[in-house]
C-alpha cells in the first residue's frame, strides 16, 4: 500500500496527530542520543557536574534552611528531606530552561525538513531523564550514608517520575512554542523557574503552610510530583507524612490540563515554526 | 496504482510582512499590542489590521502534476516562489490555500547536511543526519559502508565534523542524501556546492537516481543541469505558474524573460549623455542591437553585439576618433577599440548629425555584466567627450564544454575555443 501526503492548510484546532509521533520514534531516540552526545561530549566535568549540581544546592539549603532557619524536616535528616525534593524540581526546572530553548536551537532542523516538532519537547524530556538518574544514584548513596531505607511505598517513585514528565512536558511546550514567537520567553524562564521552586515545597514541607492556604500550593502541579517524591522515598518517617490526598489529585488535574493545552497550542503555531523561527 | 506522483492543486502561500512595529517581536511588545489595540481600532474606524497590502503571496494558484518516474525541473528567478513550493511540498510549513498530494515515500533534500552537529564524529553524524532525513537505523547501518565510501572522508569518519574542511562536510553531507532512496525526491539547487571533481561525482549520482525511474522534483538555477537532467520543466514567477511543458521551451522561455523582467539584458545610461555634453559635439543616443530573432533574449557566449552611436558635432571636427572600451563587471579594460587610430577606419571630417556602428562578432565572454564606455576625440590630439560606463550588457551564463560547469565571471573573462591532448613519455 502507497502511503499518500496530503498538503493543505490544517483545519481546526483539535489534530494532534499522535500517530506521526509514533510512526517517528525512531528519529525521537536520535534526537536524544544526540542530545546526550553532545551534552556530555564537550563539558569536562560531564556526569560529575550533574552530581556536583543538586549535591551543592542540597548543602546550601541544609547550612540555610535545615541549621539556620531550622526548617522541620519531620523525623528525616534535612539533607535527605531536600534532596528528595531537589531530584524531581531539577528535573522539572532544567527539563523547562532546556525547553525554552530547544525549537530556535533547532531552527535548521525546523526550517529543512519535516518531522512532528512535538519531538523537539519530547526529547528534551526524556534525554533529562539521564541527569536524573545520575542524580537518583546520589540519593542512594545518601540514604546508605544516614541508613534510611526507603519504604514500600516506593513502588509509586516511577508513577510521580511519569507526573514529573508529563508536568514538564506540558510547560515545555508552552514555553517553547511561546519562545519561537517571542523570544524574550527565554530569558523569562530563569527567572520563572527560580521563583517558582519557591512556591514549591522543596526546601519546606508543605506542613509548613497553614492549612487554609495549602489549597494555593496545589494549584502548583510540581507540588504533588515533590510531596510525592518525598512520601514513596521517606514515606511514614516523616513526622507529618500524609499519603497524597486530594489536594495530589488536584495538581494531577492541572497537570493533564496543561498538558493537554500545551499540545494543542503547540500544534497549533507549530504549523507556522518554520515561517517565523 | 495511479501514475501521478505529485499532484499540486491551487497551492498557495501568503506571508504577512507587516510593517515592523506591527508585528511584535517579543512577549513584551505583544502584550503591549495587546493593551494598545482597542485604542488603535478606534483611530482606524473599526478597520481590520489584516490590510491586503501587509501581506505577499509567495505562491498563488499553482497547479501541475508529476507522473511516477518523471523528472520535473522547477525554474524562475530569485523570489519566484520555488523555495516556497518545495517547502510546501516536504511540509516544512503549511499552505494558505490549495492542496497537494504526494503518493509514496517522500524524501526532501533542500541543503547538504541537514542535521549535522558540529561536535559530533563524521559517524556519529552519518546516522544523526541519515535519520533526520528519515531513513530508518537498519538502512544506515546498511548502507553505512557505502556512504563513508562516497563521501571520501573515511579517514576522518571518527573526527568531529567541526574539524572538517567545508568541502569534507558538503562531501559527507551529499553522501547521505545520495543514498535516501524514496520513491519521491524533491531536491533544492545542492549541486552548486563542493569542488569541480566532487560536482562531477554528484552530477553522475543525480544522473543515476534519475534514470532508476523516481520521481524526481528538481529545483535550480542551472539551466544547462536542468537540461539535462529534466524532460519536462515548470516556470514560476511571482509565485504563479507562467509556463510548463517541454524543459528546452521552458528554458528558452526562462532565459528570454529574465531580461525583459529585469528592464533588457542590456541598457544605456540616457542621463549620462545629456549631463556630458562638449560644445563641440555631443552624444544624442547610444543603442546596443543583437541579431537574431528574439530580440529579447540576452546575449549569449559568441553573438554578434552592434553598437550604434548617434552624435551631433555642433562644429567641424577633422579626422574624429569614436573611442569603445568594453570593461568587466570589475572594469578591467578588456577590449579597446577607435576608428583611429587603433582599428584604422579614416573618417574625414564630421559636421552636423551622423551615426557610427561598431560592430562587435563572437563575443567571447563568460556570463556576467559588462559595462561599455564611449569616448569621442579628436585622433592623437584631444578627447572631447568620454562617457564611462554608458552602457552595460549582461551576457547569459552556459556550459559550453557539456561539463555541467557554467562559465561565468567565476571561471575567468573569456571563453576561447580550445582543445586538449595528452600524450605519454612513459609507459
Amino acid at each position: 500500500m502507497q502511503p499518500i501526503t496530503v498538503i493543505e492548510p490544517a483545519r481546526g484546532w483539535l489534530s494532534l496527530r499522535l500517530g506521526q509521533v509514533w510512526q517517528y520514534r525512531e528519529l525521537l531516540y536520535f534526537l536524544v542520543w544526540r542530545d546526550l552526545k553532545v551534552r556530555y561530549k564537550q563539558a569536562v566535568l560531564g556526569a560529575l557536574w550533574i552530581i556536583l549540581q543538586p549535591v551543592i544546592s542540597m548543602i546550601v539549603f541544609t547550612l540555610l534552611f535545615g541549621r539556620l532557619l531550622n526548617v522541620p524536616s519531620g523525623n528525616v535528616p534535612y539533607p535527605i528531606f531536600a534532596y528528595a525534593a531537589l531530584l524531581p524540581w531539577n528535573y522539572f526546572s532544567r527539563s523547562l530552561s532546556l525547553a525554552s530553548k530547544g525549537l530556535v536551537g533547532n531552527a535548521d532542523l525546523i526550517t529543512r525538513v519535516y518531522f512532528p516538532r512535538l519531538l523537539i519537547p519530547m526529547a528534551n524530556v526524556f534525554s533529562n531523564l539521564v541527569d536524573f538518574a545520575i542524580a537518583f544514584l546520589v540519593l542512594l548513596a545518601l540514604m546508605l550514608y544516614y541508613r534510611i531505607a526507603p519504604t514500600s511505598m516506593v513502588v509509586f517513585l516511577p508513577g510521580f517520575l511519569l507526573l514529573a514528565m508529563l508536568t514538564a512536558l506540558g510547560f515545555s511546550l508552552w514555553l517553547s512554542a511561546l519562545n519561537v514567537r517571542y523570544r524574550d520567553v527565554g530569558q523569562i524562564v530563569p527567572f520563572l523557574v527560580q521563583m517558582w521552586m519557591y512556591a514549591t515545597p522543596v526546601v519546606y514541607g508543605s506542613t509548613l503552610i497553614p492549612e487554609r492556604f495549602r489549597f494555593l500550593l496545589a494549584l502548583n502541579p510540581m507540588t504533588g510530583v515533590v510531596e510525592g517524591f518525598r512520601w514513596a522515598l521517606l514515606g511514614e518517617r516523616l513526622a507529618d507524612a500524609q499519603p497524597p490526598g486530594a489536594l495530589f489529585f488536584v495538581s494531577i488535574a492541572i497537570t493533564l490540563v496543561v498538558l493537554g493545552s500545551g499540545a494543542l497550542f503547540f500544534r497549533h503555531t507549530e504549523r507556522t515554526f518554520a515561517d517565523v523561527i | 496504482m495511479s501514475d501521478v506522483a505529485i499532484r499540486v492543486e491551487a497551492l498557495s502561500k501568503r506571508y504577512r510582512i507587516g510593517r515592523r512595529e506591527e508585528r511584535p517581536d517579543t512577549l513584551r511588545e505583544a502584550l503591549m499590542a495587546v493593551l494598545k489595540a482597542p485604542w488603535q481600532r478606534l483611530r482606524r474606524g473599526g478597520a481590520s489590521s489584516h490590510r491586503e497590502q501587509d501581506t505577499i503571496w509567495a505562491l498563488r494558484d499553482v497547479s501541475f502534476e508529476v507522473k511516477r518516474g518523471e523528472v520535473l525541473g522547477v525554474i524562475g528567478r530569485n523570489g519566484a516562489g520555488k523555495s516556497t513550493l518545495l517547502k510546501l511540498l516536504s511540509q516544512i510549513t503549511e499552505p494558505t490555500r490549495g492542496r497537494a498530494e504526494i503518493h509514496g515515500r517522500v524524501g526532501s533534500l533542500l541543503e547538504v547536511g541537514t542535521g549535522f552537529h558540529q561536535e559530533l564524529t563524521g559517524r556519529e553524524n552519518v546516522y544523526l543526519s541519515g535519520a533526520v532525513l528519515g531513513m530508518t537505523r537498519s538502512e544506515i547501518d546498511e548502507k553505512f559502508d557505502e556512504i563513508v565510501a562516497f563521501s571520501g572522508v573515511e579517514k576522518f569518519i571518527d573526527t568531529p565534523i567541526k574539524r572538517y574542511s567545508s568541502g569534507m562536510k558538503v562531501r559527507l553531507g551529499f553522501a547521505v542524501a545520495a543514498h535516501l532512496d524514496p520513491e519521491i525526491l524533491l531536491v533544492d539547487e545542492v549541486l552548486a556546492v563542493g569542488d569541480a571533481t566532487f560536482q562531477k561525482k554528484c552530477l553522475g549520482k543525480m544522473d543515476s537516481i534519475t534514470n532508476e525511474g523516481r520521481t524526481v522534483l528538481f529545483v535550480s538555477h542551472n539551466m544547462a543541469m536542468i537540461k539535462k537532467l529534466c524532460s519536462r520543466a515548470v516556470l514560476l514567477d511571482e509565485g504563479e505558474v507562467r509556463e510548463i511543458g517541454p524543459t528546452d521551451a521552458v528554458v528558452e522561455r526562462y532565459l528570454g524573460g529574465v531580461h525583459t523582467a529585469a528592464g533588457g539584458s542590456f541598457g544605456v545610461r540616457t542621463s549620462l549623455l545629456a549631463e556630458r555634453r562638449d560644445p563641440k559635439i555631443y552624444i544624442e543616443a547610444i543603442e546596443i542591437r543583437r541579431d537574431g530573432t528574439d530580440p529579447k533574449r540576452g546575449f549569449r557566449p559568441q553573438d554578434q553585439l552592434r553598437l550604434q552611436i548617434r552624435y551631433n558635432a555642433v562644429k567641424p571636427i577633422r579626422n574624429p576618433g569614436f573611442i569603445v572600451m568594453l570593461m568587466s563587471h570589475d572594469r578591467v579594460e578588456l577590449c579597446r577599440v577607435s576608428n583611429m587610430p587603433i582599428s584604422g577606419y579614416y573618417i574625414d571630417q564630421i559636421h552636423g548629425r551622423g551615426q557610427i556602428e561598431v560592430v562587435f562578432e563572437q563575443l567571447p565572454f563568460v556570463g556576467g555584466r559588462y559595462y561599455i564606455t564611449v569616448g569621442v576625440a579628436q585622433s592623437k590630439v584631444e578627447w572631447f567627450l568620454r562617457l564611462d560606463d554608458v552602457a552595460w550588457f549582461d551576457v547569459e551564463s552556459t556550459d559550453p564544454y557539456g561539463s555541467g560547469l557554467q562559465m561565468d565571471t567565476r571561471r575567468g573573462y573569456m571563453i576561447i575555443p580550445h582543445t586538449w591532448d595528452h600524450q605519454p613519455f612513459s609507459s
